[in-house]
């Protein structure tokens, strides 16, 4: 049987769903034998294989150019997209900047009355978007995984049966924000 | 011609970065920059919010180290209440930033930057990986796992989860230690020791003195917390800054006043902005922090094992070792001597002590608090109006205090590894693994996250594009 691959991603979020995700611990090492782990944060792999991938985990929001245009990029190359944890669900945490603008928001951080030099960050690095927004709101999305992480054993679950090529069932705990 | 590189993103480091390397006419390194690449704007939208919800929303800066973020910001908000926390809250908060050490240290080494070495820098990309050293050598990264997953367990049985627990508050922490698992911690030590002797001893028959120079070696100064007698700190302590020599270039420095010898720089091509020594200026203030600045500055662990272990590694190198592949060394050494600590501190009755949180209310408008997270010195600073709500809030992480030293690292690395426009897989790879060594957190860092993975670009000197590699 050839082995399912999976990508993940991550946006604007903590790296606090990654963290979760390497939470299912020695499940890693059962997983190793069925999946192959493409393109991820984790990996040395930094672009999505020439034919796709089937499963493509989204950690964060949409929040710069950069996220907008690789959100699109993992939807066309991904059969199954999930949003992994309550900031690719929600906005969470880095939609809190939302109302704040932008432009403000990096004068204040980086400015004259910040900083010994008052560089402001405007070259290579890719431009904050004038809002976040949930990864839903940009691509459709096939499944959600709640929660601020969502619990390591809620991932392996949705990842265990979609393996078995079953619906994940998640109820009642599984599906707590927070 | 003048040619730039790119390597985006940087992949096993924590945090959103890419490198750009300027090669000069003939082909050879100029300049390199290490960007990092996203912001999230913790200090903006924390204004206007009350006191209380810090710990719980700063945590969010970090998934990684949520538990350092939780305890700088609990610091910060004991300062503005005015309080001297309980000794068991006191304890209970040392031993959850100890099991933080271990669990993120372990991440750090044997899922992130031990498949660099241990399955060689020029190894297959498709497979340099955590699951590429499961599949290599299973025992010991199931021992990897299980010691990560050890210090992930000291944090939920005293949290309540592994990730963002909301239990260190304002004033102490929320609930006292459980005596079913203070036993059980101590049960499992033994295991966890087991695992980081024979990693140091695997680590230093595997690298000599020479081998640790794959990554370059330069000066800089180094900080970090330390109790008195310079003894290796954690959780409290004050700020001592030492040179390459190791000569005190400030000693027992009250670290609610570092802005007076902390300043930030910024610059226009990366989100994280540059930390630097007031004295000397911007960029020569540069200095280095995490478990080679914390070694560096101190004179001992104060634990036998750590102890023996630090004299057998200062036998090798100078009193203070330069070399960045040293920050993996050091980092084994800090897990071995913060499950010696834990074993002390669950020792101590005192530990079960159920008060664990003083009440008071807003008494003070501003407050540092600080600590060592395990990237290094971690500065929270808040200032509140009478009712408790946020009106300025300041991060300084311990990624970016090493902003100036990856600079460094990479621009030494790039000049030794590429040469006449010669680039491999490999190299870059060894680029990448001089930032992965000092373990960035760049969630952190700019209080954004994201991934690092690598592209290259190489761009002529008028700024058009020539060619672009990514790694594949």
């Amino acid at each position: 049987m050839s082995k399912v691959k999976v990508a993940t991603m991550w946006f604007s979020g903590c790296a606090g769903c990654h963290m979760s995700l390497l939470d299912i611990d020695e499940v890693l090492i059962d997983l190793a034998g069925r999946i192959e782990f493409c393109n991820s944060p984790v990996t040395d792999l930094k672009v999505f294989p020439e034919d796709g991938v089937d499963v493509t985990l989204i950690e964060g929001a949409v929040a710069n150019e950069e996220h907008l245009h690789l959100v699109k990029e993992a939807r066309a190359k991904s059969k199954i997209l999930i949003s992994m944890g309550d900031c690719a669900v929600t906005g969470n945490v880095p939609g809190l900047r939302n109302g704040l603008s932008p432009d403000k928001m990096i004068e204040d951080i980086y400015g004259k009355d910040t900083t010994t030099n008052g560089e402001l960050p405007y070259d290579v690095v890719p431009h904050l978007l004038d809002r976040v927004r949930p990864v839903h709101e940009v691509v459709p999305v096939e499944y959600f995984l709640h929660g601020c992480p969502p619990p390591a054993g809620v991932i392996a679950k949705a990842i265990l049966a979609l393996l078995d090529g079953k619906e994940p069932e998640l109820v009642g705990e599984d599906l707590k924000f927070g | 011609m003048e040619k730039q590189i790119h390597i985006e993103p940087v992949t096993r480091i924590e945090g959103h970065a890419k490198i750009t390397v300027f090669l000069d006419d003939a082909g050879d390194v100029k300049d390199t920059q290490f960007h990092v690449t996203e912001l999230r704007g913790f200090e903006k939208f924390c204004e206007g919010r009350t006191l209380w919800e810090m710990p719980g929303l700063t945590a969010r800066i970090c998934g990684i180290c949520p538990v350092s973020h939780i305890l700088a910001s609990a610091k910060a908000c004991d300062a503005i209440l005015s309080v001297r926390i309980p000794k068991s809250a006191e304890m209970l908060r040392r031993l959850m930033n100890l099991g933080q050490y271990v669990q993120s240290h372990a991440l750090s080494f044997f899922y992130l930057s031990a498949p660099d070495f241990l399955l060689g820098w020029d190894h297959d990309p498709a497979t340099r990986n955590v699951v590429g050293l499961v599949q290599a050598n299973p025992d010991l990264a199931r021992k990897g796992i299980r010691l990560r997953a050890f210090g992930q367990e000291v944090i939920s049985r005293l949290g309540g989860k592994r990730i963002h627990p909301s239990w260190a508050v304002p004033g102490g922490v929320n609930s006292s230690l459980d005596v079913e698992d203070q036993k059980w911690f101590l049960e499992q030590l033994p295991e966890a020791k087991d695992t980081i002797r024979e990693t140091i001893d695997l680590f230093k028959t595997s690298f000599d003195c020479e081998a640790r120079d794959v990554l370059g070696e330069f000066q800089s100064m180094y900080m970090g917390l330390v109790a008195p007698g310079g003894v290796w700190e954690h959780y409290d302590g004050l700020i001592r800054i030492v040179s390459q020599e190791g000569e005190i270039v400030e000693e027992g420095y009250d670290p609610s006043r570092y802005f007076e010898i902390i300043h930030e720089a910024s610059e226009p091509w990366t989100y994280l902005k540059f930390p630097h020594y007031v004295p000397k200026g911007y960029p020569e203030g540069m200095y280095r922090v995490g478990p080679l600045g914390r070694v560096n500055v101190a004179e001992r662990f104060g634990t036998p094992e750590a102890d023996a272990e630090l004299e057998a590694f200062r036998t090798t190198v100078s009193r203070c070792s330069g070399k960045v592949f040293d920050y993996h060394y050091t980092r084994l050494l800090e897990i071995l001597a913060s499950l010696e600590r834990m074993e002390q501190l669950l020792n101590d009755e005192r530990i079960l002590d159920p008060r664990v949180r003083a009440e008071a209310g807003i008494n003070e408008l501003e407050g540092v608090g600080i600590h060592e997270a395990p990237r290094g010195t971690l500065i929270h600073h808040y200032k509140v109006d009478e009712n408790g709500i946020i009106e300025k809030a300041n991060f300084i992480v311990s990624t970016g205090h090493n902003n100036l030293a990856m600079n460094r690292a990479v621009n030494g690395i790039a000049k030794t590894y590429i040469s006449k426009g010669n680039v491999t897989e490999g190299i870059l790879n060894r680029i990448e693994g001089g930032i992965r060594a000092y373990d960035p957190c760049l969630s952190c860092s700019v209080h954004a996250v994201g991934q690092m993975p690598i592209q290259l670009d190489i761009v002529d000197a008028d700024g058009a594009l020539q060619q672009t590699l990514t790694k594949e």
